[in-house]
């Protein structure tokens, strides 16, 4: 006999919140399994070109400012930290704090996207988005080409994850002030965790990558 | 056919007083189908939109054969004949091929095998669906909008520099479409891993679930790399940025590896569940328990991780290392032993088996036959001396039509058989079943088998018009084709006119063991009255004293609790 219990968050196809919680956090990890897939295909390609045109890649990773980069690497671990308390806000059921621990971590969502728009804007008057506006002039400027296609595609890929992650926030936030997560109950906001913090890792990747390819030894800002 | 009598309902009468409520007439109307969480009833949409695409790709391959019967170019220009050979395989294979087993025959009997009443996330479930109804449209656009002539691999640069408009549509609706592959695989591997009914330990689960598992693994770690490998293709066409053209200091070959890095183990993708289904069926109709029941499962999972490190074989010609080719080489000649693991424990089950040749046995058998000759000539391939004389002739594609036409579909149809009474709670025609399972078995043999010899005579692929002295094999092959469209008809006959006029199947037709024969065919919305508790193996065939319900006599016993 299944033991339903009277939750009006469990679905029936479960026979109690246990399974149903472990379904939910087994799912999203085998769905990150897919993301790391999907990145790491993105990674691949990138590691044979800088393999061919290590030039290139140097002078291009030259033009991207580290300020900025750095900067929006210190917002993502900040976002970590805040998506961290609010899952254990959501574990202990304080919904007032969960609620405060999610709208910083919007904000500081939102903030990176900022930044990097800012930089997207940049390479746009500097001629550096192939496609769009490219006017580099240098015997290498194909190979650069492709290392700034690269870096779109790259964090390009990696913004929209932001974005959807932020959509996933707004999406949660009426349910948590509806008082949907409880201590026995909170594995939407556990896995939604797990998606921001996966996203977060890939930045922290991204992010040398990109920016710290054949630097100087001293900080460029 | 003593094993196809009809039994009672394994519930005594009156013990329920909806017992003819069932997944098929609980609720009506098209929305409750649209907008059904009920994996039967998502099942059945993937049934028939994979048939839709089946049709679609059946047409391209007629016009083909067509095409081919003379050495000239009189039915179709060399344009239409490659936009018909490239609307064949990416409807074949993208969408009938890869969904084909998982997602119509898996939906349907996955949750119902482990006990569950559906899968973990029935929201995906449907979601999948309608990523395949999306990426099937886009694709469908592009073919009637002005087509695509890539061939269904995108290869650079007849995909980037080669190619009119559409290819970035049908390269997006391909993308979508992974997106359903995914969700399906995320949604078994968790539905395996959390939702089996108490007692249902992994070893007592049926094989056709570790076939599906050993899937789901593929459908995840493979699916995103083509799904960004073909991303990058269609930036590549619409930016103009140049991350695989050679012109702007791209690579083209990266596109290979980065494609053939899924596309090889999406091979198995079409290939695996059918092993899973070849399992059921044998064990069934030889009333025998698997041979070597972990060695089949272990070998299911051998070929998903195997898969995934042989991808090189298919680019033996394209200048890549030597080395790296000899270890492809190597690694491809180790993947043929977990699949003969496979055909030997079939075949050891059938020996001193009880042997009875209903049609879904006359299915397996087929697979068995055609699947072997597909995998044996695969070997041809995977040795680089004779793979540099045979690399892109009709060797090649008659190897893969018997792996993916004579394996795959002759298992997707198997199991389709087998399950059907099922599905529908109908039986069909066993004569018309038989005779359609006879034609399109020799209607296969005399399609590819001929193409075997002309590849090895030097015709290549993809072309359409050819030298004289192979016209009467080409002829032959499709007097084959011929045959193997009217055995389908015949078989959709069968299948369709069951639904009118069949028989009543009963809840085991056949006198199989497994949850799904132990619950009313149609099932119920939620397949089982209460979770029912395991307490007996997978293939109980041999046992006297088994917990599970003895065809006929209406009775059941402790194993499932009603």
């Amino acid at each position: 006999m299944s033991s339903h219990s009277e939750n009006p968050a469990l679905q029936h196809h479960f026979d109690d919140l246990k399974q149903q919680y472990e379904a939910a956090n087994m799912g999203m990890w085998a769905f990150l399994a897919q993301e790391i897939m999907f990145f790491g295909g993105l990674f691949s390609g990138y590691t044979v070109y800088r393999y061919k045109y290590l030039a290139a890649f140097i002078e291009g990773s030259n033009h991207l400012p580290i300020f900025w980069g750095a900067l929006n690497t210190v917002v993502l671990i900040a976002s970590s930290f805040t998506v961290a308390m609010a899952v254990r806000a959501a574990q202990l059921g304080r919904a007032k704090s969960l609620f405060n621990w999610i709208i910083s971590t919007m904000v500081l969502g939102v903030a990176f996207l900022g930044i990097k728009s800012i930089e997207y804007a940049d390479k746009y008057h500097h001629g550096l988005i192939p496609g769009a506006n490219f006017t580099y002039d240098s015997p290498m400027a194909g190979q650069l080409k492709i290392f700034f296609s690269f870096y779109f595609v790259m964090t390009g890929m990696h913004a929209l994850h932001m974005i959807i992650g932020i959509g996933l926030m707004i999406w949660l936030i009426p349910k948590i002030r509806r008082g949907a997560f409880t201590a026995e109950y909170y594995s939407p906001i556990e896995n939604f965790g797990l998606y921001w913090h996966f996203v977060d890792i890939v930045w922290i990747f991204l992010f040398p990558l990109l920016y710290l390819i054949g630097r100087e030894p001293w900080i460029q800002l | 056919m003593t094993t196809t009598s009809t039994t009672e309902a394994p519930s005594a009468s009156g013990h329920h007083a909806d017992h003819d409520v069932n997944y098929l007439n609980n609720e009506y109307g098209i929305k409750s189908w649209l907008l059904s969480l009920d994996h039967k009833r998502i099942g059945l949409l993937y049934l028939i939109m994979t048939t839709v695409f089946f049709v679609v790709g059946g047409i391209g391959a007629a016009l083909i054969r067509i095409e081919l019967m003379t050495p000239g170019g009189d039915l179709l220009e060399a344009d239409t004949y490659n936009k018909m050979f490239t609307m064949h395989g990416v409807a074949m294979i993208f969408f009938f091929l890869i969904p084909s087993v998982p997602a119509v025959i898996g939906n349907f009997v996955l949750p119902i095998m482990i006990g569950a009443k559906d899968v973990a996330f029935p929201k995906l479930n449907l979601l999948s669906w309608y990523c395949y109804m999306v990426g099937g449209g886009l694709a469908t656009f592009a073919i009637i909008a002005g087509g695509i002539d890539t061939g269904w691999t995108f290869y650079t640069p007849y995909s980037t520099t080669y190619a009119n408009g559409y290819v970035s549509v049908a390269l997006f609706g391909v993308f979508v479409n992974g997106f359903s592959g995914i969700l399906t695989g995320v949604n078994f591997m968790t539905t395996v891993h959390k939702m089996r009914a108490p007692g249902m330990t992994w070893f007592r689960l049926p094989l056709f679930i570790w076939a599906q598992y050993a899937t789901s693994l593929i459908m995840i770690l493979g699916t995103p790399v083509v799904a960004i490998t073909l991303l990058l293709v269609a930036l590549e066409r619409v930016f103009h940025i140049g991350i695989f053209d050679p012109a702007l200091g791209g690579d083209p070959i990266l596109f290979q590896h980065m494609f053939w890095f899924y596309s090889h183990p999406a091979v198995y993708i079409m290939i695996v569940p059918g092993f899973g289904v070849m399992s059921e069926v044998i064990a069934c109709f030889s009333r025998k328990r698997i041979f070597g029941y972990s060695f089949v499962a272990f070998s299911s999972l051998a070929i998903a991780v195997l898969g995934f490190i042989v991808w090189g074989h298919h680019m033996f010609t394209t200048g890549q290392s030597i080395y790296a080719g000899m270890v492809f080489s190597f690694l491809t000649f180790l993947i043929a032993v977990p699949t003969a693991v496979k055909i030997f424990n079939w075949t050891a089950t059938l020996y001193r088996g009880s042997v009875s040749m209903e049609s879904p046995m006359l299915y397996a058998m087929g697979f068995m036959g055609l699947f072997l000759i597909g995998g044996l000539t695969g070997l041809f391939l995977s040795t680089m001396a004779t793979d540099i004389h045979l690399h892109d002739t009709y060797f090649v594609v008659a190897h893969f039509h018997y792996v993916m036409v004579g394996g795959m579909v002759m298992a997707y149809l198997c199991g389709l058989h087998f399950w059907w009474p099922k599905m529908t709670g109908r039986m069909y025609s066993e004569v018309m079943a038989k005779t359609s399972a006879v034609l399109i078995f020799m209607g296969f043999n005399l399609t590819f088998f001929p193409q075997f010899v002309l590849g090895y005579l030097g015709m290549p692929r993809r072309y359409h018009v050819y030298p004289d002295e192979f016209q009467i094999l080409h002829v032959a092959s499709t007097a084959g084709a011929t045959v193997l469209g009217i055995g389908y008809l015949v078989l959709f006959i069968c299948l369709v006119s069951s639904l009118i006029n069949g028989a009543k199947a009963g809840p085991n037709p056949w006198g199989a063991k497994g949850l799904e024969w132990m619950i009313e065919s149609p099932p119920t919305p939620h397949n089982f009255h209460e979770t029912p508790v395991v307490t007996f193996e997978a293939y109980a065939y041999e046992e006297e004293d088994t917990l599970l319900p003895v065809p006929g006599d209406g009775q059941t016993t402790g194993a499932v609790s009603h």
